[in-house]
């Protein structure tokens, strides 16, 4: 069991409910509205020091009955540790699927919650630019990785071409990225605003 | 033919075809000029290696010295498609992916062939799911399908080479050859996109992954 299990219980008490070790790694099941507050101690408190995140993940079972887990794997370099942190949210609509992002403790939870979000649906409050990642940002067939999206997705063959053709993947783009400049009028008007604007360099 | 001709090339001759009457028969001049021209294209196909998966490392592998692509004359990749004469999608491409291999076919300059290397380039291969074309040839038009995973680059080199006949076949006083042609909605042979949406559901396995968890 890992060592940081008593000091969270110490410190946050009745957040952290269970903890369980599977094949030598620990998870600790901590409440979801307190995670940010909870990833900041880890992060920060020196006899933690869990600097580096892993992943950030999510997690649904087949039986429809058990919760949807949201999980983050925290590694500290410093102590040679790694704890899994899971955070449960009842699918029986009691719960919106949202969680407290961690993005201000850890800069890489950034794509990480971009791609749980567009897998599973799971809203994380606070993110900067929580759009979909891993799909087109129009895609709307829905979260592929639930257990009740089918596998070939929900639309037609032809359907899903044609939408996937008519999703504009150079809409983000700066002007320095877009060699051609006939995308120019595909941007968003804010940003053409903004690049005719701006000293574009070479 | 089942296809909708352009107005110009839409003339007394029946449309993309060749009139073999002996008044149109090309002379002794042009099928020589055919013969230098295919000769000089076939010869030497820039390739555009849009290799997405691992059949670009069999592609590469083609390419290396075991199975020399220079004897083609392929040996200069191109990846400005703006320079290259064939495009070789070499792996699996996603949903997202799709614009970007539809934009970069529309760079590149005519005559242009493509070839689509593997099974997921071909039919979408082992990965028939919700992010993965289910073959380019509904987003751009394909000459050569290789079949494999990966195809080995004896099957990669026979497939250029069954492009080289192609474009040995090809003959200049085939005006309409080089459009880009619409399905023609009158003919017998087309079949609306309802229809093929029916003839593409699902068979083997995945007619169980069609429907949504229970």
């Amino acid at each position: 069991m890992n060592p940081t299990v008593d000091a969270l219980r110490a410190r946050f008490g009745g957040a952290i409910m269970r903890a369980e070790v599977v094949w030598s790694e620990t998870t600790v099941y901590v409440e979801a509205a307190r995670i940010a507050e909870i990833c900041a101690w880890l992060e920060s408190d020196p006899s933690q020091s869990y600097e580096y995140l892993s992943d950030v993940t999510a997690v649904e079972y087949r039986d429809g009955v058990r919760p949807i887990e949201v999980v983050w794997h925290v590694r500290s370099l410093k102590h040679r540790r790694f704890l899994r942190l899971k955070a449960e949210i009842p699918k029986d609509g009691s719960t919106p699927l949202r969680v407290p992002s961690v993005h201000g403790v850890w800069k890489g939870a950034d794509w990480l919650e971009r791609e749980c979000y567009d897998m599973f649906g799971i809203v994380f409050e606070g993110h900067p630019d929580l759009r979909r990642i891993l799909m087109w940002e129009q895609y709307k067939e829905g979260f592929p990785l639930r257990k009740d999206f089918p596998l070939r997705g929900r639309f037609s063959r032809s359907e899903q071409l044609k939408q996937a053709l008519a999703a504009n993947p150079e809409a983000r783009y700066s002007m320095e990225e877009l060699s051609i400049s006939d995308a120019f009028e595909d941007l968003p008007a804010d940003m053409r605003q903004r690049l005719t604007n701006e000293k574009v360099g070479e | 033919m089942g296809l909708i001709a352009k107005p110009e090339h839409a003339g007394a001759e029946s449309v993309a075809s060749v009139s073999y009457s002996p008044e149109s028969q090309e002379g002794w001049v042009t099928t020589r000029l055919d013969m230098l021209v295919n000769w000089g294209r076939a010869g030497s196909l820039w390739p555009m290696p849009f290799g997405t998966a691992c059949c670009a490392i069999e592609f590469m592998a083609s390419a290396a010295s075991k199975f020399d692509l220079a004897r083609f004359g392929m040996e200069r990749m191109s990846y400005s498609p703006r320079q290259s004469d064939v495009l070789i999608c070499a792996g699996r491409v996603p949903f997202k992916l799709a614009p970007v291999i539809r934009r970069i076919y529309q760079q590149m300059l005519q005559p242009k062939w493509v070839i689509s290397m593997g099974a997921c380039a071909s039919t979408g291969g082992m990965f028939d799911n919700y992010a993965v074309v289910q073959g380019i040839d509904t987003i751009i038009p394909v000459d050569v399908y290789v079949p494999g995973c990966p195809p080995r680059p004896e099957g990669l080199i026979y497939g250029i080479m069954m492009l080289q006949q192609q474009i040995k076949g090809e003959r200049m006083s085939d005006t309409a050859l080089r459009d880009e042609l619409m399905p023609d909605p009158k003919s017998q042979l087309y079949i609306p996109p309802e229809r093929i949406d029916e003839l593409s559901e699902p068979f083997g396995n995945s007619v169980n992954q069609t429907r949504s968890a229970p």
